[in-house]
């Protein structure tokens, strides 16, 4: 078994604003992943002191069925994540991230971009209090990634928020504290 | 009530992720028939009773096994499942509303199959249908939890049939003894116990075969 991360000492605060860099390989998407709660370490102790329905996860994939639109897929995950106002929630997502149009669009018909902004709208869904993103600038063209800095201004100070990205510039100057991952 | 409506918005994906890609049902439509025209052909015309429903039993076997094979498809091959047991919902939600989805193809596939059996093989009495019915339930059940476990392995086009397998012999056991016998009652309640554990069984382990 390959050892990723080793000797990690890490904590977050609340409304915290971590940004983890380092190069391909270093361990930044296991470290969301281990945060997530979709891996467990396999020694020391991690404290993520939230219920997983107030955590939104951006991972590599987008986590949505290619076979069904983008309002279904939404749909899905509002009723399961439990959205008050749905239906609104959904669509005022859908609009933000200009995806209103292809609502009725399978998934499997979107662009890659397309699909990484609709996992943006997923993972907002349900407000969550803890917004772990990996490369959430990845495949998106200039005017999503300047929808993703308007969100992660909003959230700046609100939520707490740990972003892994290979290109930190973006988010660096909204960071309240960084990792660098060798 | 919240559990149930978690059940029922996953089991209607899983019906229209089907309804869209046509992936299993067809397959094991076309399976199914396939399979009892070559038992047909191959078993001699003086063949007793109680071997036609011993291949129907392996027929319907092997259909459910290659339903289940496709249980996880869509969530393996793009990752999903890790979006729904991030959810807050109850991770035996998931797996119940699987169950349900391969309950209702394997019920689809014998609707017409045995039918097919029929025109075959004999006439399918009522202890054949009530043996069947608490056979898919077991099948349904044990077969979701170990195609979830063989989705997250490698080799999970061998896994499955290994684990499958030995797990649903009792199954058939039950199945052929309540089709044969005089007296199918205490063949059919083993299978409706044998559900009833399984199924318990299934439902509480779930959580720990999706976790990592």
């Amino acid at each position: 078994m390959k050892r990723v991360l080793r000797d990690l000492d890490l904590e977050v605060e609340e409304g915290g604003f971590l940004l983890v860099t380092g190069p391909n390989g270093s361990g930044k998407s296991t470290l969301l992943a281990l945060l997530a709660g979709l891996l467990a370490p396999t020694e020391g102790t991690l404290d993520v002191d939230l219920p997983r329905g107030r955590i939104g996860y951006l991972a590599h994939e987008p986590l949505v069925y290619r076979e069904l639109t983008a309002l279904e897929n939404l749909d899905l995950y509002g009723r399961l994540y439990h959205v008050r106002e749905r239906r609104e929630t959904i669509g005022a997502l859908l609009e933000r991230f200009g995806l209103w149009e292809a609502r009725h669009q399978r998934v499997g018909s979107f662009s890659r971009g397309m699909q990484q902004r609709l996992a943006l709208c997923r993972v907002l869904l349900h407000d969550p209090a803890l917004l772990l993103l990996d490369e959430p600038y990845s495949a998106l063209d200039e005017s999503a990634r300047g929808l993703v800095d308007e969100l992660l201004r909003e959230t700046s100070g609100g939520r707490t928020v740990v972003v892994a990205s290979h290109e930190p510039d973006h988010v660096r100057p909204l960071s309240t504290s960084i990792l660098a991952l060798a | 009530m919240t559990y149930f409506a978690d059940v029922a918005a996953l089991a209607r994906k899983d019906i229209l992720l089907e309804l869209r890609s046509r992936d299993t049902l067809p397959a094991m439509l076309l399976f199914v028939l396939s399979a009892l025209v070559v038992f047909h052909f191959s078993l001699p015309s003086d063949a007793s009773e109680t071997a036609s429903t011993g291949l129907l039993w392996i027929a319907l076997l092997f259909t459910a096994l290659l339903g289940l094979a496709r249980a996880f498809a869509a969530e393996r091959d793009q990752r999903v499942l890790d979006g729904l047991v991030l959810a807050p919902c109850d991770r035996s939600a998931i797996w119940l509303a699987k169950s349900l989805g391969v309950l209702a193809f394997l019920g689809l596939a014998e609707a017409v199959a045995l039918p097919a059996y029929a025109l075959f093989f004999q006439p399918v009495g009522w202890e054949l249908v009530a043996a069947i019915v608490l056979a898919d339930l077991g099948l349904a059940a044990v077969g979701t939890l170990l195609a979830a476990m063989a989705a997250a392995s490698r080799a999970r086009e061998l896994l499955l049939p290994l684990l499958f397998l030995p797990l649903v012999i009792p199954v058939v056991v039950g199945g052929v003894g309540a089709t044969v016998v005089d007296d199918p009652g205490r063949y059919l309640g083993f299978l409706a116990l044998y559900d009833a554990i399984f199924a318990i069984l299934s439902w509480a382990s779930f959580e720990y075969v999706v976790a990592e």
